[in-house]
């Protein structure tokens, strides 16, 4: 009965009431939300490879290397010759190794050059392979397979003619050798979904008549290079931007990367992209964890602002007071009634503020995988969530106390007859 | 003998911090099933003997016995619950929660008092009761699913009378009931809570200024004939 009478209280004063609700839905859902983003894009970020057990590319930081070679973010300092990266292909350890070329684009998509082996050994979220969900892989010199979102964004299907740009965000076109859509990989929820995947041979091919990063006498000016003439030549590359590489046994990981960084003949570094994800959550971290504190002082700004809306209306309830207390309730009881109140107002607040939550991941799916590459995964709340939202409730009946306490002692000053 | 329904023993009282106000009452009685007019102008110190005899406020030296049980013998919440146990009460006005129930406002008082509540039950289950006392009242039937904010003042007062005399406490005590309703309305008013409290055979201490209700009640007593109100220095 005191429930049901705590809940009309609550219904009569609706407005104040849905807008203290409200207040903290929102910082119940933003608190949650950036919790569902931060784990969101870790296990983004750590699902993206797996099953490479070292990236090797010129010696700058782990983390730049992961982040170039890996989520295409950043550039390479420098590349990894043809040569040093056939020494490290023929260590004993090295059971498979992937070359992997960056540097040109196309729109505002990535090119990357690898060898065919790229889509048997390139392995993401636990040990899914990349599928090819229509069209075929790399067969020809001027194949091209194309992740899930280029093909979404531009429209493409297999066969259709695309143009590779020089370089990121540039102007100049490698269009005298266009290329033909082959095959297009099926969603994953990588980097992979973001890139034009081409072969090794086919980057050194559009850049035959190129040198020093600009198109050379006899580029498009003057006659280019026939591509009969291209396919013809040798275009085994004089260098790469990194390489993926499997052992063969897991022990001899750190005995191949000693071997990588102390290499003589060239500067280079070999990370372990476990290790260099590490590093990275340890830059990330602290602006994760103001972000954090940030959303869970937004949500006892909430709270705080339940409390003044209680104790506001403390002196316009004094006569309902006197009711409850005339009819024989304890003190006691009228302490309980404004904190079950507050109870009932965060409980409201939590459960719409989870509805929120669900309701803008919803929305906002596709839009962080569009823009971010970031797959939010709508999953079954956890035990975690349930947590913060117990958290907040039981935060909530604690704020309560200081306006409930002082319709304790309002009650037990004003006796049974409030004159109003 | 039987106890009387209130006995006051010098009685004396001091808000803690409100100017001094103090009050004193000697000696005062109101026998079994008695109605009694207290007649009082306004600052006589009626609210606050009225809070003394409910228990809501302590009472220091003297004694306030309600059916023989002395109050201050009791503990805070004890004496809350005999308040709940054995007085109706019923206000000037705003007298019910105006968001709840006509039905939830006249059991409110069986929430704290189990003994009342098992009397109200007695002739088949509670709201049998609350029914029959609205019907006795006055009241339409249908009223008590209604919020009590939508009653006139009238029937909120008439509803106050059903939740004061429901579970049929021994002492009914009434602070002006009639002030917020027009002479006519009064006088049925009057009529309707005197009829039930005979029917229920409780005593009744109403407080008032209006000298006219007078022959109703067995007996009149003047504030001032029983109370004194010093100002003692703050």
């Amino acid at each position: 009965m005191i429930l049901r009478l705590a809940t009309r209280s609550l219904m009569a004063r609706a407005l104040t009431v849905g807008l203290t609700v409200l207040a903290i839905a929102l910082s119940v859902a933003l608190f949650l939300g950036i919790e569902k983003v931060r784990t969101g894009a870790r296990a983004s970020f750590a699902d993206t490879i797996s099953g490479t057990d070292l990236i090797v590319g010129a010696r700058s930081g782990s983390v730049q290397l992961l982040l170039y070679s890996v989520f295409r973010i950043g550039n390479a300092t420098n590349n990894v010759t043809w040569d040093s990266y056939q020494d490290i292909a023929a260590r004993p350890e090295v059971d498979w190794i992937v070359p992997i070329s960056l540097g040109d684009s196309h729109r505002q998509f990535r090119v990357m050059g690898t060898t065919p082996a790229f889509f048997d050994r390139y392995k993401y979220r636990g040990d899914r392979d990349l599928v090819i969900g229509e069209g075929a892989g790399l067969n020809d010199l001027y194949d091209a397979v194309i992740g899930a979102d280029v093909a979404q964004a531009l429209g493409y299907a297999v066969g259709d003619a695309i143009v590779v740009s020089h370089g990121v965000a540039s102007f100049t076109d490698h269009d005298d050798q266009p290329f033909r859509v082959a095959g297009i990989v099926e969603k994953t929820g990588t980097p992979v979904d973001r890139t034009v995947i081409v072969s090794l041979e086919a980057i050194e091919a559009i850049h035959v008549d190129w040198q020093q990063g600009g198109v050379a006498l006899g580029g498009p000016a003057g006659p280019a290079t026939p591509v009969e003439t291209i396919r013809a030549m040798d275009l085994t590359p004089s260098a790469i931007t990194a390489a993926l590489v499997g052992v063969d046994q897991r022990t001899q990981i750190f005995g191949l990367q000693r071997w990588v960084n102390d290499y003589s003949q060239e500067p280079l570094l070999a990370v372990l992209p476990g290790v260099a994800l590490q590093e990275l959550w340890q830059i990330v971290g602290v602006a994760e964890t103001a972000l954090v504190a940030v959303s869970g002082m937004v949500v006892v700004t909430a709270l705080l602002g339940m409390m003044a809306m209680i104790l506001s209306s403390l002196n316009e309830r004094r006569r309902e007071m006197a009711i409850w207390r005339a009819m024989g309730a304890r003190p006691a009881t009228i302490l309980s009634l404004l904190v079950l109140e507050a109870v009932v107002m965060a409980a409201l607040g939590a459960i719409l503020g989870f509805m929120l939550l669900y309701a803008g991941l919803w929305i906002a799916q596709p839009l962080f995988d569009a823009a971010f590459g970031l797959w939010l995964p709508i999953a079954a709340p956890h035990a975690q969530e349930f947590a913060v939202l117990g958290a907040v409730v039981l935060a909530a009946a604690v704020a309560s106390l200081v306006p409930a306490l002082r319709a304790y002692r309002l009650s037990l000053a004003d006796g049974m007859m409030v004159k109003i | 003998m039987t106890d009387p329904a209130l006995a006051l023993t010098d009685l004396r009282f001091a808000w803690p911090g409100r100017d001094g106000f103090a009050l004193r009452c000697p000696d005062f009685a109101l026998g079994q099933g008695e109605t009694v007019l207290l007649l009082g102008e306004s600052g006589s110190g009626k609210s606050t003997l009225l809070s003394l005899i409910c228990g809501i406020v302590a009472a220091g030296p003297g004694q306030v016995r309600i059916g023989g049980t002395d109050l201050g013998a009791l503990r805070a919440g004890a004496r809350d619950r005999f308040r709940a146990e054995g007085i109706g009460v019923i206000f000037q006005q705003f007298n019910l929660l105006p968001y709840a129930s006509v039905a939830d406002n006249i059991l409110l008082p069986l929430r704290f008092a189990p003994q009342r509540r098992a009397r109200a039950a007695k002739g088949g289950c509670v709201m049998a009761e609350v029914q029959r006392l609205c019907a006795a009242i006055g009241l339409p039937d249908d009223i008590v699913t209604r919020p009590a904010g939508r009653l006139s003042v009238g029937q909120q007062q008439r509803v106050a009378v059903v939740r004061a005399l429901i579970g049929q406490p021994p002492l009914i005590v009434a602070d002006e009931p009639t002030s917020a309703l027009d002479a006519a309305t009064q006088d049925a008013f009057l009529a309707l809570l005197f009829g039930q409290l005979r029917a229920a055979g409780a005593a009744l201490l109403m407080v008032s200024h209006d000298e006219r209700l007078a022959p109703r009640f067995d007996r009149t007593v003047h504030l001032r004939d029983i109370v004194t109100t010093p100002r003692v220095a703050a």
